[in-house]
């Protein structure tokens, strides 16, 4: 009887202990007023310009950067920043003139320098830049950047200082579009700070955009303030913005629930069936520049030979995108019906429909087109992609199941899935592949030749299924000689043409950006990379 | 004494050079960690090849490892791919999952101990069944349903606690994560406890004690716990080791930027450095805990000798 009484009391004492422990912790930390608190991903590289080729790095680039050029949030359309004009006589010498009054948050002034010493040393290999290609259409980069061996030059012999405000870019080929790329913050211009005290700089990088980064904790946050020399136009309607890493973006959204964030920029899949209810109007799910696509391995004979173009196209009709894009992506992907993305605008180039009939469901006509060109390439084909993100692995099983049903056989297609992304990159590369296999692509800037050229023309950078096909070739040579915007569309949609013909990749969906935000905060749009556009948030 | 803990400690050195060479091997296997620093795009043969080389990934495994190793025994654990330091992250990383094992030991003891005590004395009786029966639930409840179920209710539906700890992560908001993650091993130390106090009860020393009239705490804490919390102690040893890299799931929900985040980030990246460096230190914990457990055999049970 004792014993009983004491066992309640210990139990007793021991929640007791426990709720006032954890009531103990309750409750927010002290947030600033104005100041918006976004989830954040713990960016893959340090941030250099010129290093960071993701959105988790480029995110605080967009915000303390400015380059020559500016995206409009809304439409994409690449318009003047820094630079005040961008002339060229015959498309491939390029002359920049500087708006006057731009400095940098330290105080310095932007000078021509600024941008040549910063794209010099994104050029040079020694540096290890990532997005070093970005330079190579300059004259000179072989230099600079041999495929093997050391560099002979330092420098790009393209690039010429003029005066203050003046410098000229002679490139290696005519590219009437090239101004409209430098938008692209491997462009943006680099104090002196960054050359000469390269590790503080990196600590706390200095830039020259509407903020400026008050303290960043590597790993698990960066606060930043808004900068209030900012000579720009587009300067921050709030006091600054706290960005808070995230493993995973379940705990994001469950910190936006609970009040303790501000925004969530990535909508986790497993709540998109709560997020309207959760959310209301405080959901944005918007096209982003991201497409994905099944790509062919154009280097294996068999997928290659005469009249496999009906079984490539066969295999684009068997996909129901409509309802695999509904039920398991609840519409944060649009079925797609070309092959670059609705985020590009009129302006850059995107015109939807160009894949005609090949991208639409007709389980009749596909079993018949692939049955005309042959069948499958020993009566089966093969999925692949990574599997660690994305929900990879249910979009192939559904595209299988699509492809299994139209063709009345329910071992034609399989998956194979590879569990790693570096893996898969592996594999990619070495041409192991011997199937369609995914390949996703998301704009560096909204033209229609960063979808098609860096994708499907012979030997470029990333074409991985080596399709190659001269009258493709010529056209985007025509398109990026053309001296207007307009004119060079219409040249890269008529390419677009040879792809829905050639089939050298599927287009299955383009992807949206999907963000959250709490009632605190307001004016959120995200632009057409998916990124919140911090400075026009508004707070309270 | 003094020489089986040197036994034990020289022991400990085919155990790590082995378990570090593994998860080297596995970690390389995963694929090529540079391509993928490209995301979308196709690597830059040029800019590819320098980092490579920077980081010694175009050298043979063997040599990788050896190169790796001799790093490791000068005191520096390499270089994460964003340029830190991994010794940089360890130092941040390790403290807070330390706190967080911490909180989660003194609560699976604490309770796990109590809870048996009384179960076990109680053998067969309602409070018993009960015990039985809730820590079947909780042992079948996988860690992150319990944590994001506790996250929801406490966190968000309630708001006693904020649902994801700050990163200085002080020892405060580290509770609700540390009951999360002891919750099974707490499961664990209750029904051991239980069962080895319900069986030493019974043992003739116990009824002598009794017979000679001491109260009963006396009986219960000096006699029958010391006897019978051995396996316990094993247990709670070995599970220190676990806690500390079972963090993975309860870092992960709760976004406590420790080391079962920075394994995770380094996963997967492919960050072999950080990897290696963290299991290691991770294979030392627990190697450690398991010698301290063996010479705690001793204070509790002086039978125990050591050669």
């Amino acid at each position: 009887m004792r014993g009983a009484v004491r066992a309640r009391w210990a139990a007793c004492a021991l929640s007791a202990a426990l709720v006032a422990a954890v009531a103990g912790c309750g409750g927010g930390g002290g947030d600033e007023a104005g100041v918006v608190r976004a989830s954040w991903g713990d960016p893959q590289n340090q941030l250099e310009p010129a290093n960071t080729n993701e959105v988790q790095g480029g995110k605080v680039l967009s915000m303390v950067f400015r380059g020559l050029k500016r995206y409009d949030p809304r439409t994409g359309a690449a318009e003047n920043m820094l630079a005040e004009k961008i002339d060229s006589t015959d498309q491939q010498t390029f002359t920049v003139t500087l708006k006057d009054g731009w400095t940098f948050s330290n105080g310095e002034k932007i000078t021509s320098r600024s941008f040549v010493d910063a794209w010099n040393y994104a050029a040079l290999v020694d540096n290890k830049q990532k997005n070093a290609s970005f330079f190579e259409y300059i004259d000179g980069y072989d230099k600079v950047h041999p495929d093997d061996g050391s560099p002979t030059a330092k420098t790009l012999s393209g690039l010429t200082v003029k005066d203050d405000r003046t410098f000229t870019a002679k490139l290696r080929t005519k590219f009437s579009t090239w101004p409209d790329t430098l938008g692209y913050t491997a462009y943006v211009p680099l104090p002196r700070a960054f050359f000469d005290d390269h590790e503080a700089w990196l600590k706390k990088p200095v830039g020259n955009g509407p903020y400026s980064i008050e303290s960043y904790n590597r790993g698990s946050s960066m606060r930043l303030r808004k900068w209030d020399g900012y000579p720009g136009e587009d300067k921050a309607r709030n006091e600054g913005v706290e960005l808070r890493v995230y493993t995973d973006n379940n705990t994001a959204y469950t910190d936006l629930q609970a009040g303790n964030l501000d925004l969530v920029d990535d909508i986790p899949s497993a709540q998109l069936k709560n997020v309207r209810k959760d959310l209301g109007d405080r959901y944005i799910n918007q096209p982003a520049g991201i497409i994905q696509t099944l790509a062919f391995p154009m280097y294996d004979g068999k997928w290659a030979g005469d009249g496999m173009e009906k079984v490539r196209r066969g295999l684009s009709m068997a996909i129901n995108r409509e309802q695999i894009t509904d039920q398991i992506y609840r519409r944060t992907r649009t079925p797609a019906t070309d092959w670059t993305s609705p985020a590009l605008g009129d302006k850059g180039g995107y015109k939807g429909g160009l894949c005609g009939d090949a991208c639409r469901y007709d389980a009749a006509a596909a079993k018949r087109l692939i049955e005309e060109g042959g069948g499958l390439p020993g009566g089966r084909v093969t999925l692949t992609s990574n599997v660690d993100t994305g929900s990879h692995r249910v979009w192939m099983d559904a595209v299988c199941n699509s492809v299994n049903n139209a063709l009345g056989d329910d071992k034609a297609c399989t998956v194979n899935p590879i569990g790693t992304f570096a893996d898969f990159r592996n594999q990619l590369s070495n041409q192991r592949l011997t199937g369609p296999f995914r390949s996703g692509w998301q704009m560096d800037y909204p033209l229609i030749q960063n979808f098609l050229q860096p994708l499907y023309y012979t030997d470029a950078s990333s074409n991985y299924g080596k399709f190659s096909d001269t009258q493709f070739d010529k056209l985007v040579d025509e398109a990026n000689a053309e001296n207007s915007q307009d004119k060079a569309n219409a040249k890269f949609q008529e390419a677009e043409r040879i792809l829905a013909a050639q089939m050298p990749a599927i287009p299955l969906w383009y992807q949206n950006g999907s963000a959250g935000y709490s009632s605190r905060i307001s004016d959120v749009t995200l632009n057409p990379f998916s990124v919140p556009v911090y400075e026009q948030i508004t707070v309270g | 004494m003094g020489r089986y803990v040197i036994r034990r400690l020289l022991q400990m050195i085919p155990v790590f050079i082995g378990s570090t060479f593994l998860i080297f091997f596995m970690v390389y296997a995963l694929g090529d960690p540079i391509a993928a620093l490209f995301g979308d795009k196709a690597p830059d043969p040029a800019t590819a090849a320098r980092i490579r080389k920077d980081l010694y990934l175009d050298e043979p495994l063997w040599k990788q490892y050896l190169h790796y190793m001799g790093q490791i025994l000068t005191g520096d654990f390499g270089t994460a791919f964003n340029g830190q330091k991994v010794t940089e992250l360890m130092a941040s990383a390790f403290p807070v999952t330390l706190r967080l094992t911490l909180v989660a030991l003194l609560f699976e003891v604490v309770a796990g101990i109590v809870l048996g005590v009384f179960s076990g004395l109680r053998r067969g009786r309602s409070v018993d069944t009960t015990v039985l029966l809730l820590t079947l639930i909780v042992v079948s409840i996988p860690t992150f349903v319990s944590g994001y179920v506790l996250q929801f209710l406490i966190g968000v539906k309630w708001g006693v606690v904020t649902p994801a700890v700050s990163p200085y992560a002080p020892f405060d908001e580290l509770i609700l994560p540390g009951v999360v993650l002891a919750l099974t091993s707490l499961a664990y130390v209750t029904r051991l406890t239980r069962t080895t106090i319900a069986e030493n009860s019974r043992a003739d020393y116990i009824r002598t004690a009794v017979a000679k009239g001491l109260p009963r705490h006396r009986v219960v804490t000096r006699h029958l716990l010391r006897n019978s919390l051995i396996p316990v102690v094993t247990f709670i040893g070995t599970d220190v080791g676990a806690l500390m890299g079972g963090a993975i799931v309860t870092e992960r929900i709760f976004n406590i930027h420790g080391v079962g985040y920075q394994l995770y980030q380094g996963i997967l990246r492919q960050n072999s450095p950080t990897v290696v460096g963290f299991v290691t230190i991770l294979v030392i914990v627990f190697l450690l805990a398991n010698l301290l457990v063996d010479l705690l055999y001793a204070v509790l049970d002086p039978r125990i000798r050591y050669a």
